[in-house]
């Protein structure tokens, strides 16, 4: 990266549960840098551990079934190595989370005022009543919920599902956190208010000047706002690379293959939606090889490496990417498919 | 919310009398003839056929209800010239017991009442506590222990744990004395010591499915979205678990519970007999025994009652507890 000291360090991320079934390896040495100011993009089909992921970076996923080893780093602190009661500072202070359902994301029991100053207060306690009041009211208000005088004493359940999003976007937003992680914002809203949530969160993020590491199904969507990319397959990084080049120059066959479910989807006129045959593995016992090879649709076939070796991050072109082929086949395959 | 307490209660009442017809009724249509039971095994048709008539069991039905329901709210004479009078509110005559019904339960329903209320601080502390406990050490020998009590608890009869509990703390080691029933008022004491054994026999069956719903309602919750984004603002585990796990997961523990609390109000009948307790349950017992109708139908009715007010209480506690229910 460019920075000399990002905000963000993660390094060699492994998360595992135990299960009955056998240890599953949700997410399998992920590294990767966001700088402050910074949006990230991770992609990945549902599954790929991007939720565990993100969890793992707020410590959210605790119980002795989880095992989390790796580094990460904020601001050159290794928050793996925190105690839980400094670790609890971070939550919600340096690092917020939107989550993906604003319907149960929101707890049913208190009203939205009381919760948002909660979330101020944990941070900032003994603030006078009248002044956290005033916090909570600006920022309803900044997130665009009309009528906040009326509205902090209202229940989750009399809000719709774009508006809970917005309380929750609030409520993540109260503290100026430095980085904000967005895991699927819009994914559970009507089409129209998707936009609008990502616009919201795009404005907020350079208002306070904070990193935003935003998970998305659809690459297409977020285009404009993201710079970095990572791409998820089964628990580890497909393909890492700013996003013009992910686009322009896509050197993983997955990453090949979405852009053309992306693609094709946009020219919906004439083709149907080209979506990756084939379904991700189970993340239990993951064999010595390349996850990605049983659906791999590379015309000269899967290579002989592919079945024995685990293919290692390396640049290839613009990208990172985690692959056999060599350079000179990628560029081929990019040429013909995706210039412009 | 005062339109939904007022609905309620309305609903509430409308089903008192729903019940108590229903009640009626159920008895009156036993092959049993009421009038036949008012006096002995040798009792001559004469007898039978004037009780009949004086007792208004010649009448159709619904006067007969009708009759009822005037006695309870003005008192009511059982037979003609030198009749019984019952004071209000009277839930009839047992000719039986020579007593009216009312009386009797009066004097039964404090030793249920004491029973009970022990009975149910005691379960529910067991219950929600081992639950809790267990839920938050899940997967270690805290919740090991607490779910192994649930399943021994739900698997072991009551009369079971009853007699065991009286071998062991009475004829054994002499710990307690024989149960013998004394009334708060005239002996606190004793009414204490008389009331454990029931207390905790009752307690250890009933806490057996509340250990088991306190937990899995814990977890349940524990995983929900909101729980998540509590910890990811930064709350304290503490406050966690009280505030948003806790909360939610103990509503539904609220309605179950007090409708067990007024079903055993009805009276607990096994325990009853058991420590020989003379509570609605052993009221009961013996009117069947009897073919005591009159009896039988007045604790049916008390213990319909008390589920029918729980009810209410519970649904307008609800309100109360549930913004969601609320805004209906
Ligand atoms: N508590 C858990 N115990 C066992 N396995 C888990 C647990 N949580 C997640 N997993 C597994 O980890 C994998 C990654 O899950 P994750 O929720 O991160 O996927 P995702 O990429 O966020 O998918 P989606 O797009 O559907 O949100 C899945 O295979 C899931 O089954
Ligand atoms: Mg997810």
């Amino acid at each position: 990266m460019t920075n000399a000291t990002p905000l963000l360090s993660v390094r060699d991320l492994h998360v595992s549960f135990k299960t009955n079934d056998g240890i599953v390896k949700a997410v399998d040495g992920v590294s990767f840098d966001v700088a402050n100011g910074q949006t990230m993009g991770i992609v990945g089909e549902s599954g790929s551990g991007k939720s565990v992921m993100v969890s793992a970076i707020m410590r959210l996923n605790f119980g002795t079934d989880v095992i989390v080893s790796g580094q990460i780093l904020l601001n050159g602190i290794d928050l793996l190595a925190l105690p839980e009661s400094e670790m609890r500072q971070v939550r919600g202070r340096d690092i917020a989370m939107i989550f993906q359902d604003p319907l149960s994301a929101l707890n049913p029991f208190y009203t939205v005022g009381y919760q948002i100053a909660e979330a101020y207060l944990v941070h900032h306690p003994k603030t006078p009543k009248a002044q956290v009041e005033a916090i909570v009211l600006n920022a309803l208000d900044k997130v665009g919920i009309p009528d906040a005088r009326k509205r902090i004493k209202s229940y989750p359940h009399e809000f719709s599902g774009g508006m809970r999003q917005r309380i929750v976007i609030a409520m993540a937003l109260i503290n100026k956190p430095k980085l904000l992680i967005a895991d699927e914002p819009t994914t559970a809203l009507d089409v129209t208010v998707q936009a609008q949530i990502l616009e919201l969160i795009d404005s907020l993020r350079e208002e306070n000047n904070s990193a935003v590491m935003l998970i998305t199904h659809d690459l297409g969507v977020v285009a404009e706002t993201i710079q970095q990319v990572m791409v998820m397959y089964a628990g580890r990084t497909a393909e890492y690379a700013a996003v013009q080049d992910l686009f322009d120059t896509p050197s993983h066959p997955y990453t090949q293959g979405l852009l053309r479910a992306v693609r094709s989807f946009d020219q919906s006129t004439r083709g149907s939606l080209v979506s990756i045959s084939g379904t991700p593995p189970s993340l239990i016992n993951l064999p010595e090889a390349c996850a990605f090879r049983p659906r791999c649709s590379h015309e000269k076939g899967p290579l002989s490496a592919c079945a024995t070796q685990r293919p290692e991050l390396r640049t290839i072109g613009a990208s990172q990417s985690a692959c056999h082929l060599s350079a000179d086949e990628v560029s081929r395959v990019q040429r013909e498919a995706f210039s412009k | 919310m005062l339109i939904f307490i007022a609905r309620r209660l309305l609903f509430a009442l409308a089903l008192l009398f729903a019940v108590s017809a229903f009640t009626y009724v159920i008895f009156a249509a036993l092959p049993s003839d009421p009038a036949a039971l008012t006096c002995g095994k040798n009792c001559r048709p004469e007898v039978i056929a004037m009780n009949r008539v004086r007792l208004g069991y010649d009448k159709p039905i619904v006067v007969q209800y009708g009759q009822y329901l005037k006695g309870i709210v003005k008192g009511r004479t059982y037979g003609a010239s030198e009749g019984v009078h019952c004071p209000a509110p009277s839930l009839g005559y047992s000719f039986r017991k020579h007593q009216c019904v009312t009386d009797l339960i009066t004097r039964s329903l404090p030793v249920t009442a004491s029973v009970a209320l022990g009975a149910f601080v005691l379960w529910m502390l067991i219950g929600i506590g081992l639950g809790t406990m267990a839920a938050l050490k899940r997967g270690r020998w805290p919740d090991r222990l607490a779910t192994g009590f649930s399943v021994v608890g739900i698997s072991l009869p009551t009369f079971f744990v009853g007699l065991l509990a009286i071998m062991v703390f009475v004829i054994w080691t002499g710990l307690l004395p024989f149960p013998r029933y004394e009334g708060i008022t005239s002996n606190p004491a004793k009414w204490f010591m008389s009331l454990i054994l029931p207390w905790f026999t009752l307690a250890i069956v009933s806490a057996s499915s509340y250990v088991r719903l306190t937990r899995n309602g814990i977890l349940e919750v524990m995983n929900e979205e909101f729980v998540r984004l509590g910890l990811a603002k930064g709350l304290r585990r503490r406050t966690l678990i009280v505030k948003y796990v806790m909360r939610a997961a103990l509503l539904p523990i609220v309605t179950i519970a007090g409708l067990d609390f007024a079903a055993l109000l009805g009276g607990a009948v096994i325990t009853e007999s058991v420590f020989n307790l003379p509570g609605m349950g052993k009221l009961s017992i013996m009117a069947v025994n009897d073919s005591d109708l009159p009896i039988l139908v007045a604790t049916t009715l008390v213990a319909a009652v008390f589920i029918v007010i729980a009810n209410a209480f519970v649904d307008i506690l609800y309100g109360f507890l549930d913004p969601r229910v609320r805004s209906y």
